[in-house]
């Protein structure tokens, strides 16, 4: 373990850095050229109009696509450095410690909440269980694990306020605690970025507070060894971006448009542009802009 | 039995008049659509003649199938306009004439029976949903927590069974007959409940299963046959062996997925037992290999009357009255061990991190590896285990016959042991043991009915499909509880 503070590695080299990434299906370019990065203990809010490419990007972050140009790495406090490109899918969660949730929420519906977050906890279970192999002997170090891995659940069903419906089937929890129990179960893999897809979709007012706070909890706290958790937030609901990110990156078309603090970021002319639409005319083409004078006067015509 | 959403709607339509003259028509016109195609299916038949082959015409069963469509099809509709109860009263009469009085021909006295006992079935269905006033999701979830209680139960019913299995060959009741099926149950609960690892826990629908239950038959029948190898040699290597097959076939086919990983197990098992009919020289073709050695008593003793060279007889060893029996129940108890075996390797799995993640991946595959599970080991895992269990009954099964064929481990075998694992209800343990109780030992039980057992089998797996969609006993209990009071017992009290 490196001696140097988590907060002056984060000043000179950020968690994350995205560089230069280029996505494309096909003729499609999801993701044009974007770099931004994210630092640990700051809430990095990723937003842009639909199909900016926002789901695209966190695909290629946690593995789930290889993106066509670019590198994305990840830097841990002790100085590692991750290649994230170059990781299949479940490496990047297992070793680099990236964890995430999902747009449409994909819990173990069928498992109870509980059960939900010791999955969660596998890798560190599964070597403790000498590969299911101690464990099946019953040896005892894989019963210490085990009630290390319940006290981590339970720590963190406290703080998503789920400890009640420990036991229930997760599928059968209400919508709200279905997104925060998803949040536990990232968090209970021990991350050091989280990744949250639209977390506050579909909740009500009260709830996306209730989320907030558990996300300003989540960025500042720190891990017993010193280390502070880095959050990468996709979301529509400004109100939520903008009380808790403490940096915002927009997308729109793919490409990066705007980057900064949520003030510099809300009055940018190129996010107001992108949300808002732009005066006619302004920027088309002036072949386009003819061609539409004249159009419209004959399509009046017609009518 | 075709409409159970017309039980339903009974009650608000019988105050409305009946209309007889639809019904009529309805149920003349599902007559005549039987009549169509009875002529050719039912009605002709074709016969071996000296001079080669003749049609027979059939016509008492063509009338006899449209007329039992005719009177279903009209019963069923009087059931849906709320006539249920004089339906019921009719089909029953019906019914009891056939039984009761001598009719000139046997086909009449079907129609009368069967079409009766039918038709009275789904009225009565259709009165006592009317009478019990509840909705099919009510009774949906009633019927659930039936199940679930009967799956608590089995906590207590299992140590009962066990014992009961343990003494069964000590009763006097224990004849040959009744042990030998009771082998081929332990046998299929054993298959049942090692592809249950496959397809209940890690969710990977396995169509090929009895693949491995041959390369562990055929590893013991080869190592005996070319090396003289004893059974207790071989029941391990027996279960490496499929083991290995099973990751063998997993490194490739782990990658699809649903319907395509179905279709390719499927063809994974039909290659096996073509390989074991085309590769003459080495497995003996379609003639099979005979004369597989009988187990000993664990190497100590042989179970004849006459040993070979340098072997103690059993019945010598323990003082008895030699016995052919002796075997007999000596195969009972190591298919009871096996099965036991790989009962309590999957209570204790389902508590472990390998078997949390296949139930995980068998939930949602996408957010597993978002956990950073990895999904090829664990289901090589699953795959590799549960071959190993069906290469264990492999060799079981061939010692105990004494012969094996590719004729054992056709695809209807496959076909069985996954009814058994689906109607018993995915996952479930208790579900296997008496889902091959109705599958494997109804059957058996009903030997005497012939090809009916058959039909009535088809019967019974529609009946299930139609009440317990998911199962018999489909209930999962958490594997770790928080707060329950009643924490589920552990170790093999639960099964």
């Amino acid at each position: 373990m490196s001696a140097v503070t988590s907060t002056a590695m984060t000043d000179d080299k950020p968690l994350l850095s995205v560089e230069h990434l280029t996505m494309r299906f096909g003729g499609l370019v999801a993701n044009n050229d974007v770099s931004f990065v994210a630092r640990a203990g700051e809430i990095t809010a990723l937003i842009g109009p639909n199909g900016a490419g926002k789901t695209t990007l966190f695909n290629c972050v946690t593995g789930f696509y290889t993106p066509t140009v670019g590198r994305l790495t990840l830097r841990h406090s002790d100085g590692k450095e991750f290649l994230l490109e170059r990781m299949p899918g479940y490496r990047i969660a297992q070793q680099a410690g990236v964890a995430r949730t999902f747009q449409n929420i994909r819990l173990f519906g069928g498992m109870s909440v509980l059960e939900n977050l010791i999955v969660a906890q596998h890798n560190k279970l599964m070597r403790a269980s000498g590969f299911a192999i101690a464990g099946l002997l019953g040896l005892p170090t894989y019963r210490a694990a085990e009630n290390e891995a319940l006290e981590l659940a339970k720590y963190w069903l406290d703080r998503v306020k789920l400890t009640e419906f420990a036991d229930w089937e997760a599928g059968n929890l209400p919508y709200g605690a279905q997104r925060r129990l998803e949040i536990a179960r990232a968090m209970c893999t021990e991350p050091v970025l989280l990744c949250l897809d639209e977390p506050a979709a579909g909740l009500n007012p009260r709830e996306s507070g209730d989320l907030a706070e558990i996300l300003t909890f989540i960025r500042d706290a720190r891990n017993p060894n010193g280390r502070q958790t880095g959050v990468l937030l996709i979301e529509h609901d400004m109100s939520v971006v903008m009380r808790i990110s403490d940096h915002v990156v927009v997308l729109d078309y793919g490409r990066k448009i705007s980057d900064g603090d949520p003030n510099s970021v809300k009055n940018d002319p190129a996010v107001i542009r992108a949300y808002l639409g732009e005066d006619e005319d302004a920027d088309l083409p002036p072949e386009i802009a003819a061609d539409l004078s004249v159009s419209a006067p004959a399509a009046q015509k017609g009518a | 039995m075709t409409m159970p959403s017309h039980a339903a709607g009974a009650p608000h339509v019988a105050a409305k008049a009946v209309d007889w003259s639809g019904s009529l028509r309805d149920a003349g016109f599902a007559a005549f659509v039987a009549l169509l195609l009875t002529v050719p299916l039912v009605g002709l038949r074709t016969i071996d003649r000296p001079t080669g082959l003749g049609i027979e015409a059939r016509p008492e069963e063509v009338v006899a199938s449209v007329l039992l469509v005719f009177f279903g099809r009209l019963g069923l509709g009087l059931i849906g306009q709320g006539l249920a109860l004089p339906v019921l009263f009719l089909a029953l009469a019906a019914a009891a004439v056939g039984l009761a009085i001598p009719l000139p021909t046997q086909v009449l006295r079907l129609v009368l029976v069967a079409g009766g006992g039918i038709i009275a079935l789904r009225a009565a269905f259709a009165v006592t949903t009317h009478r019990s006033k509840l909705t099919l999701a009510e009774r949906d979830r009633k019927m659930d927590r039936v199940a679930a209680q009967v799956q608590h139960a089995t906590k207590y019913i299992a140590p009962v069974a066990f014992i009961g299995a343990v003494l069964l060959p000590m009763t006097p009741l224990a004849d040959r007959q009744l042990l030998d099926i009771g082998i081929l149950l332990l046998t299929y609960i054993m298959l049942g409940w090692g592809l249950n690892i496959v397809v209940g826990l890690a969710g990977l629908l396995d169509l090929g299963y009895v693949a491995f239950y041959a390369v562990g038959a055929y590893s013991y029948a080869l190592l005996a046959h070319y090396f003289g190898l004893s059974f207790w040699v071989c029941l391990p290597l027996a279960g490496l062996l499929a083991a290995f097959s099973g990751v063998l076939l997993g490194f490739p086919v782990l990658r699809l997925r649903g319907d395509y990983f179905a279709i390719v197990t499927l063809g994974f098992g039909e290659i096996v037992r073509i390989i074991l009919v085309n590769w003459y020289q080495f497995t003996g073709g379609p003639n099979g290999i005979s004369g597989i050695p009988r187990p000993s008593f664990f190497g100590l003793a042989e179970f004849s009357r006459t040993p070979a060279e340098g072997m103690a007889a059993f019945h010598e060893l323990f003082g008895l009255e030699f016995s052919p029996l002796h075997r007999i129940v000596f195969m009972y108890y190591l298919i009871l061990a096996l099965a036991l075996a790989v009962n309590l390797f999957t209570l204790r799995i389902r508590k472990l991190p390998l078997g949390r993640a296949w139930e995980a991946l068998r939930e949602d595959e996408i957010a597993s590896a978002s956990l950073g599970i990895n999904r090829t080991n664990m289901k090589l895992a699953a795959f590799a285990i549960a071959a190993m269990f069906g290469g264990f009954a492999g060799s079981f099964f061939a010692t105990r016959q004494g012969f094996i064929s590719p004729e054992s481990f056709t695809f209807i075998e496959s076909a069985i042991i996954l009814a058994i694992v689906v109607l018993g209800g995915m996952g479930s343990q208790a579900g296997v043991v008496v889902a091959t109780l109705l599958v494997i030992g109804l059957p058996e039980a009903f030997r005497e009915l012939a090809d009916y057992r058959m039909l009535a089998f088809g019967m019974g797996m529609v009946v299930i499909m139609l009440w317990r969609p998911r199962g018999l006993l489909a209930h999962r209990d958490p594997t770790i509880l928080l707060h329950g009071g009643k924490k589920p017992a552990t170790g093999g009290a639960a099964r």
